[in-house]
């Protein structure tokens, strides 16, 4: 298959923002369980029981967390598999 | 997110693969007779607390949103109610598979964000009502024999 052909901004030299376009970012609510949203994140995006433990207790005691980007497509469909999950997920340009 | 501690373990991985559940026949009962429950409530979306399951996904654009909601909308609705169709269909069984157990835990997860929002739980289990005359006791201990029960199947499901 071919890639298809991207249009980009001509701001040579600095990030654009389809280098660094989309996060999901996971809030903190007080119904989700700590274990479950663990098990979650380990289960949709195959992060290790650490790397899925430490963006848990960022949510927790940060309050949110970022837990995947990428095109707004590919965060889209992150997103849909939280909430698939009750898990409170937004999507922002990463700024 | 609040944490849960480990009581006497009603669900354990099963070596036959997927996991074991000892539950008393009304506590199964009480599992089934709350998908119904909850199907009716999906389809009310005005209601605050159902609106937990559709959460927005583009605070930040309108349009997008409006886009996303048409979009991803009913295919959000479909999958809470094959979770709780599933919880319903194997709430007598015994052992669970993978994707039985993943289903149940979708399920109580769903009933207890519905049912966590319309009492206003908070991360401060003392704020409870501990009064056993207070009305709202029984909501807030089906609640926590919901949040243990998915705790548990959480647990066995890592092992």
């Amino acid at each position: 298959m071919t890639a298809p052909v991207e249009i980009r901004e001509p701001d040579i030299g600095e990030e654009t923002r389809e280098d660094h376009p989309w996060v999901v970012i996971v809030w903190n609510d007080p119904i989700n369980l700590m274990s479950y949203v663990t098990f979650v994140l380990q289960k949709l995006f195959g992060y290790s029981k650490e790397k899925a433990t430490k963006l848990m207790l960022d949510v927790h005691y940060k309050g949110k967390a970022v837990v995947s980007s990428g095109p707004r497509e590919k965060a889209e469909i992150d997103v849909f598999r939280l909430h698939e999950h009750g898990l409170w997920a937004t999507m922002q340009h990463d700024e | 997110m609040s944490p849960v501690g480990k009581f006497g373990r009603r669900i354990r991985r099963s070596r036959k693969g997927g996991v074991e559940v000892r539950l008393a026949d009304d506590e199964r009962e009480f599992l089934r007779s709350l998908a119904p429950q909850m199907r009716d409530l999906l389809e009310d979306p005005e209601d605050p607390a159902v609106a937990r399951l559709f959460p927005v996904a583009y605070p930040d654009h309108e349009d997008r949103q409006a886009e996303y909601r048409i979009l991803a909308g009913g295919e959000l609705l479909d999958s809470h109610r094959e979770a709780l169709a599933a919880l319903e269909a194997t709430a007598g069984a015994e052992r669970l598979d993978d994707e039985q157990a993943n289903a149940w835990l979708r399920a109580l997860n769903e009933i207890r964000l519905v049912l966590g929002t319309r009492l206003g739980v908070t991360e401060d289990h003392d704020a409870w009502p501990t009064d056993a005359d207070d009305p709202r006791v029984p909501a807030f201990a089906a609640y926590d024999f919901l949040s243990r029960l998915q705790g548990e199947l959480v647990e066995a499901l890592l092992d």
